[in-house]
């Protein structure tokens, strides 16, 4: 193997590891930033809409699904809600509970 | 032997079965920053700002230069409300500063060419910039010509207010200078063109200012569909109850099937096919395609030339490799918004954050559109859509129930659409939890 092609690798695993290995899921931090023109940068809001930031999985995860089954009434999350699977519930609750 | 820039990005593209060439040009001036690909992004809009200040985030090894003309940010969005008189030009325009921070090149120019085989963009003021991926996000082109006898002396006194900033500003002292009794004639272009819902806002703004200024003004709305292009029933309720629509007394004269043919200053008189119509006041939207500057890059191939196709899981163009395009530019199902082109452009930047990573796209992404309305009576409603990737019909469709309008116009939505505002700016440009908003409902 030459030293270039050796190189490259090490850059690679580098990068890997800054991008997976420290346990950050890149898709749901995607996807919690569908949220964010509404819900604020970082889940901070500005105004009447509710801060995502820092909610209680277990609570986060209970209020989407009570906004897609209708229980919890609801100007607009009800088609959010309606547009997520209960696995990335519990990854965007994971998500919003990490930042401080 | 040190490792270049070329032979890391064909090296990480390989690990993720990608085959992208890296072009570099001798001639480029200079980027400044960050050692990882060149990624020059076009347009600081909505789309163009989201997609920057998130690839940073997701990728801050990538070089981002970032080229915008104008000095500060105007929204669109809340535009409407300074045709009310409930919000000035200073509460709808906010600063770059921000931003500025955190790209690596921020560069107050146009972009006037673009060479997509030396993989090169050019400026007005002659700098030229080398780039592994281009980003077009340069929102719209306007396409005057379409409307007889809308030329630039036209244009000085026909506004279109469809781009925020002096246009707006104008067509506010134009209906403050207009007498009672006046009439304001606004046009609605055929879909697909810039906020399905943004004309029938801008009529109820307009009439909830004449309500309560010069209550015997009338509007004559001249749309180009066949009939209200977006949440129909909430703004019918809203015209109803607010402005007399359906009754003798009505302020709003909604006309469809009436695309502008012409226009004439000298009668301040539009024409359609079927009407000659005078206003003291004249509004004209004409007919829009995809920003300059995807015909610069030969982009706009899809819907007659005039939009241009991407791959949803990318935003990379259909016919040309290694350009993506983002918000109103792209022919996609997705309704052209500020709220979208915010959503693309993270979507964009997440998947060139995990290509540049050496990892496969996302195979199945979701991204997401919310429009408010206001009515100018305090209250505003939504439609909202959830869409994601169906490999069957490879295509982005929303699932079931996760699309909709409000129930009915409310004060609380004009809360949350105040939030909206808000917050789409914030994270739109990057300004912090302290910053100082004096927009209102
Ligand atoms: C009256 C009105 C009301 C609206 N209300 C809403 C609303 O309530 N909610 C909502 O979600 N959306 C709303 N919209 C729609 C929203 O404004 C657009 O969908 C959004 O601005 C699209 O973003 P963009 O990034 O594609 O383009 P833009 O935001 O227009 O940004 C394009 C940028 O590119 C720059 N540019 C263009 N060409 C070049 C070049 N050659 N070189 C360098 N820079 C260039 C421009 O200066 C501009 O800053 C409204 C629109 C209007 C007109
Ligand atoms: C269009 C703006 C908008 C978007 C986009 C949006 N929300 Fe909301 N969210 C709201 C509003 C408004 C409420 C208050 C309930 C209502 O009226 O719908 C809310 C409430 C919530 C709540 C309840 C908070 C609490 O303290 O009880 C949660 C949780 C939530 N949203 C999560 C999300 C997540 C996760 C996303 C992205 C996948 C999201 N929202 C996207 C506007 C939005």
């Amino acid at each position: 193997m030459n030293k270039k092609i050796t190189l490259a690798l090490a850059g690679l695993v580098s990068l890997a590891v800054s991008g997976v290995a420290g346990a950050v899921d890149t898709r749901a931090r995607f996807m919690a930033a569908n949220c964010s023109y509404c819900h604020g940068p970082n889940g901070k809001s500005h105004g009447a809409i509710p801060s995502l930031a820092g909610l209680e999985p277990g609570y986060f995860v209970d209020q989407m699904k009570a906004f897609r089954d209708g229980s919890r009434p609801a100007t607009v999350m009800k088609k959010h809600a309606a547009g997520y699977t209960d696995a990335e519930f519990e990854a965007l609750a994971k998500y919003f509970a990490s930042i401080k | 032997m040190t490792l270049n820039r070329r032979d890391f990005l064909k090296t990480s593209f390989g690990a993720a079965g990608l085959a992208v060439t890296a072009g570099l040009a001798g001639c480029a001036t200079t980027q400044t920053g960050s050692a990882g690909p060149k990624v020059v992004v076009v347009g600081a809009g909505f789309g163009g700002a989201a997609f920057s200040r998130y690839l940073k985030m997701w990728a801050p090894t990538a070089n981002v230069t970032l080229i915008e003309p104008n000095a500060k940010f105007t929204s669109c969005p809340y535009s409407n409300t300074v045709l009310a008189g409930i919000n000035k030009m200073e509460d709808i325009t906010h600063p770059y500063d921000y931003l500025k921070k955190a790209v690596d090149n921020f560069v107050p120019d146009t972009v006037t060419a673009i060479d997509t085989t030396k993989q090169t963009v050019t400026t007005a003021g002659g700098r030229t910039f080398a780039y592994d991926k281009l980003v077009l996000a340069g929102g719209i082109e306007l396409l005057f010509d379409k409307v007889q006898g809308y030329d630039a002396e036209a244009q000085k006194t026909v506004m279109h207010a469809w781009k925020a900033g002096p246009q707006t500003a104008t067509l506010r002292k134009q209906l403050e200078a207009m007498p009672d009794g006046g009439t304001f004639v606004m046009s609605v272009p055929m879909a697909p063109y810039r906020c399905p819902p943004g004309p029938y806002e801008r009529a109820c703004m307009v009439a909830s200012y004449f309500k309560q200024a010069k209550p015997k003004s009338k509007i004559i709305i001249l749309d180009g569909n066949p009939d209200i292009a977006s949440k129909k029933p909430l703004f019918v309720a809203a015209w109803t109850r607010h402005f007399g629509y359906g009754t003798d007394n009505s302020m709003i004269d909604f006309r469809g099937n009436n695309q502008p043919r012409a226009v004439d200053v000298k009668k301040m008189m539009v024409s359609t096919e079927f009407d000659d119509v005078k206003g003291d006041v004249i509004n004209v939207v004409p007919p829009m395609r995809a920003a300059e500057v995807c015909g610069l890059a030969g982009v706009r191939d899809g819907s007659g030339g005039n939009w241009c196709t991407i791959d949803y899981r990318t935003f990379e163009s259909k016919v040309v490799k290694n350009v993506h395009i983002l918000g109103d530019s792209a022919l996609t199902n997705f309704p052209k918004s500020g709220s979208v082109a915010n959503n693309t452009g993270k979507m964009c930047a997440y998947a060139l954050s995990e290509q540049f990573a050496g990892r496969p796209f996302d195979p199945a992404p979701v991204v997401t559109n919310t429009c408010y309305s206001g009515t100018g009576m305090g209250t505003a409603f939504h439609v909202a859509t959830v869409f994601r990737w169906d490999e069957a019909k490879q295509s982005m469709v929303p699932p079931k129930d996760a699309n909709g309008i409000s129930s009915a116009e409310s004060e609380l939505e004009m809360a949350f659409m105040e939030s909206w505002a808000k917050n789409v700016w914030a994270d739109t440009l990057g300004l912090p939890e302290s910053y100082n908003f004096t927009a209102k409902g």
